[in-house]
């Protein structure tokens, strides 16, 4: 797909998720035991032959350049495309954009020299694998001004109050449009992933500008709903959406059930991320782990249940870890009783220490904290 | 001057490595999988970098394809320098002809070219099938300290062992007097490692005078070394104290592979300020499922394991069903252990099916005849059929 560029929203729902995003963007956010929320659209993108990538941060992206650096682990280091870091710009009215208008009127000299047609925009709030061929085809078919990526299903309102819920008409068109609703039970949920053609999104975006407005949701999808030729792209594969700690603990856990991992990792479509170089998993004479994801560089002495361990964690002897998700490098100590807890990266958790959280409000023990 | 390197690194990796038959037939020994997620490879390569030598030579011709495509640009290695690098060397077609590396030194002698663009002071020569951490730096010093010729690298082996290995006699000063290959009655402990230093110009020359006597056999042990010591060049033999093991056989591969497990072997992984690099496979972390038992082993990414699994190295990409039990073996890349297959003690190559039930290899305890007893391997690429049984001690290397 050579005729598209590939737009990432690297901070967008960052206030969501306020622990995870303290010292980071939500692209940032460690996932999955070796990953971060934005290997996902990136290894999609790649994986579906858009090689011109731009990524748009605003605040706290340090940790983000550091994972992305030059764009060579997702093979975007390249001399035509390639990936391209848009950090917000000073020459705009703003230092730090308000909205998407705003970071994607930043962002218009590079979107207006791009070699494309069309555009995929997506935030990193959907953990999926996903291929845009088939729905940057649909859009050009449809000759829709935007296609929206939607899934239909049921939802609690922990999942649709972090959302932009769609209603459309049989033929996909969207008819309105709700922003974070109250609300719960069977609705089509935006997945925040979008395509549009490029003379489309230059001029909604020069249009909205000029009026002072900022928000594509608020401004554009949800006021121009009647006027515009809007398409929902109901999407099926798995995906997991993050909106809030506790939803982010939710998907997760959700790569413990198999057939989830396989459609999030198939062989053949990878999702691709920074290597560190971590020696295999240890586990020692009396370890004992069951239902979990455990990434390279973890030495397991203890019990491990239900969790998803990231690089280099330590679990020594006598600890129970359960329906947790340590990040990297996190120790816990000797005879420790760890449950629903999330750490974040470097935390320490001394010996015979017993911390409980609770499923709909896991425990979150802050970066390179000691306990 | 840019072009100047004070070092560069020759690695051998040319070498069939016969003697682990079923799982060097397409792949070149130092390609084979090592240690969960490595290669045997990875361990010379990554020392390179970590001693600050960043421009290898790999000499390769053998099976290349897998190696070939294995070390690529060297990225993985940190050895993709613009100046530099890793740069794996075939035998080519020259003006006066073309030929084969017929022996260890010949393969040098065949890229003198290649060593010289980068004018170093000092070549250190490498084996491929080495698993060790060392820090050639410390060597080079010793070399240079000692103003000598050729500096190789030994172990103090337990006496007993000595006669398997080439030994170097020294006087008090690490002068090497005399050397003796697999001696009977061995004169001393010190045994080669396979590892030198040479002073460039003095190797250069060495090199090219064997290459021009027709009789020399072409070879570092046999004919450099021994042309050194009588031309009265200085040879000295720097002692080295950590985990060094050659995995040239199918036995020690297997051992080397569980030294990595056993506590009291002092070989850590886990240093970061000594990793071992190694191509990522580019897939998701480990998946132990809620059937899944794994003790005193090593596992690595990719991996979906729900059976039991006990002293064993499990690599990349490998399923363990329900019901298997894995003990004392090691799992290559990619392969799949069904429904309540036993594999023990063995050795199981890359993409390999073991199909449901089947008994692979056998615990000592188990037997009684322990002559007949023996680590079993299964080739790459290979089925077994449900319910197959694999003798201990067996080769497989075609579907059964």
């Amino acid at each position: 797909m050579g005729n598209v560029l590939g737009l990432v929203f690297a901070n967008m729902h960052d206030m969501t998720v306020g622990d995870l995003t303290k010292n980071r963007t939500m692209g940032s956010i460690l996932f999955g035991g070796r990953y971060r929320l934005i290997d996902f659209p990136l290894s999609n993108m790649v994986n579906s032959g858009i090689t011109n990538v731009g990524v748009i941060t605003k605040s706290n992206y340090q940790s983000l350049l550091d994972h992305l650096g030059s764009g060579r682990e997702w093979d975007l280091s390249r001399k035509k495309g390639g990936l391209y870091i848009l950090p917000p710009f000073g020459n705009v009215t703003t230092n730090l954009y308000r909205g998407r208008i705003e970071a994607l009127y930043g962002a218009k000299s590079f979107i207006t020299h791009a070699l494309a047609d069309y555009v995929v925009l997506t935030d990193c709030d959907t953990v999926t694998n996903m291929d845009f061929k088939p729905i940057v085809a649909k859009h050009v078919e449809s000759g829709a001004d935007i296609t929206v990526v939607a899934h239909t299903g049921v939802y609690d309102a922990e999942v649709i109050n972090g959302s932009t819920v769609l209603s459309t008409d049989a033929e996909g068109k969207v008819r309105s449009v709700l922003i974070r609703p109250d609300i719960s039970g069977t609705c089509t949920l935006s997945l925040n992933i979008f395509v549009m053609s490029k003379k489309f999104l230059i001029d909604m975006v020069s249009d909205a500008m000029a009026r002072g407005k900022v928000s594509f949701e608020t401004d554009v999808l949800q006021a121009k709903c009647g006027e515009l030729n809007i398409m929902a792209y109901e999407y099926d594969n798995y995906f997991s959406k993050i909106s809030s700690v506790a939803t982010y603990l939710r998907a997760n856990q959700e790569l413990l059930v198999p057939e989830n991992a396989r459609k999030l990792f198939p062989p053949k479509r990878p999702i691709y991320t920074k290597v560190s170089d971590n020696a295999p998993v240890k586990y020692d004479l009396d370890s004992k782990v069951n239902n979990s994801l455990i990434a390279d560089g973890c030495i397991i002495e203890g019990e491990v249940e239900n969790s998803v361990l990231f690089r280099g964690v330590k679990v020594a002897k006598g600890a129970k870890v359960k329906n947790c998700i340590l990040m990297q490098g996190t120790v816990v100590g000797a005879k420790s009783d760890v449950n629903y807890v999330i750490t974040d990266k470097d935390v320490t958790i001394g010996d015979s220490h017993i911390l409980n959280g609770a499923p709909s409000y896991p425990m979150f023990v802050g970066k390179g904290a000691s306990v | 001057m840019f072009n100047k390197k004070e070092c560069v690194a020759m690695l051998l990796a040319g070498g069939q490595g016969s003697r682990l038959y079923a799982l060097t037939q397409t792949v070149a020994k130092p390609a084979v999988p090592f240690g969960a997620k490595y290669r045997i490879i990875d361990f010379p390569l990554s020392n390179c970098i970590n001693s600050g030598i960043d421009t290898v030579g790999v000499l390769t011709q053998y099976q290349p394809l897998v190696l070939n495509e294995y070390i690529g640009n060297g990225q993985p290695w940190d050895l993709d320098s613009i100046h530099g690098g890793v740069h794996v060397l075939p035998p080519y077609e020259k003006a006066s002809g073309a030929s084969w590396y017929s022996g260890t030194a010949n393969a040098i002698y065949q890229n003198i070219n290649f060593i010289e663009r980068y004018d170093p002071e000092y070549v250190v020569v490498l084996s491929g099938d080495h698993i060790y951490k060392m820090d050639y730096n410390k060597m080079l010093n010793f070399h240079k300290q000692k103003e000598a010729a050729a500096t190789i690298a030994v172990l103090d082996v337990p006496k007993e062992e000595a006669s398997r290995f080439g030994i170097m006699i020294t006087d008090e000063d690490d002068n090497i007097i005399d050397f003796e290959e697999k001696p009977k009655n061995p004169r001393s402990t010190l045994a080669s490692m396979g590892i030198y230093i040479f002073t460039w110009s003095k190797l250069k020359a060495y090199l090219i005078a064997n290459e021009n006597d027709k009789e020399a056999s072409k070879d570092f042990g046999k004919n450099i070394i021994p042309d050194m010591r009588e031309a009265g060049e200085k040879l000295v033999a720097w002692r080295f104290d950590g985990y060094w093991k050659d995995v040239g056989t199918i036995d020690s591969l297997w051992e080397a592979n569980m030294d990595l497990i056993n506590p009291n072997i002092p070989i850590d992984l886990y240093d970061p300020a000594w990793k071992i690099y190694s191509r990522n496979p580019v897939m998701a972390p480990q998946y132990i499922g809620k059937n899944a038992m794994v003790q005193n082993s090593m596992v690595t990414e990719g991996c979906y394991i729900d059976g039991s699994i006990e002293f064993s190295m499990i690599s990349d990409g490998v399923t363990v069903e329900e019901g298997a039990v894995i003990i004392d073996s090691i799992l290559m890349p990619g392969c799949v252990v069904k429904k309540g297959a036993r594999v023990e003690y063995s050795i199981v190559g890359e993409n390999s099916v073991i199909g449901e039930g089947a008994q692979i290899g056998m615990s000592p305890e188990n037997i009684t005849d322990k002559d007949t007893w023996g680590v079993a391997v299964v080739g790459h690429n290979i089925n077994i059929s449900a319910g197959a049984t694999v003798a201990p001690k067996a080769i497989i290397s075609e579907d059964m």
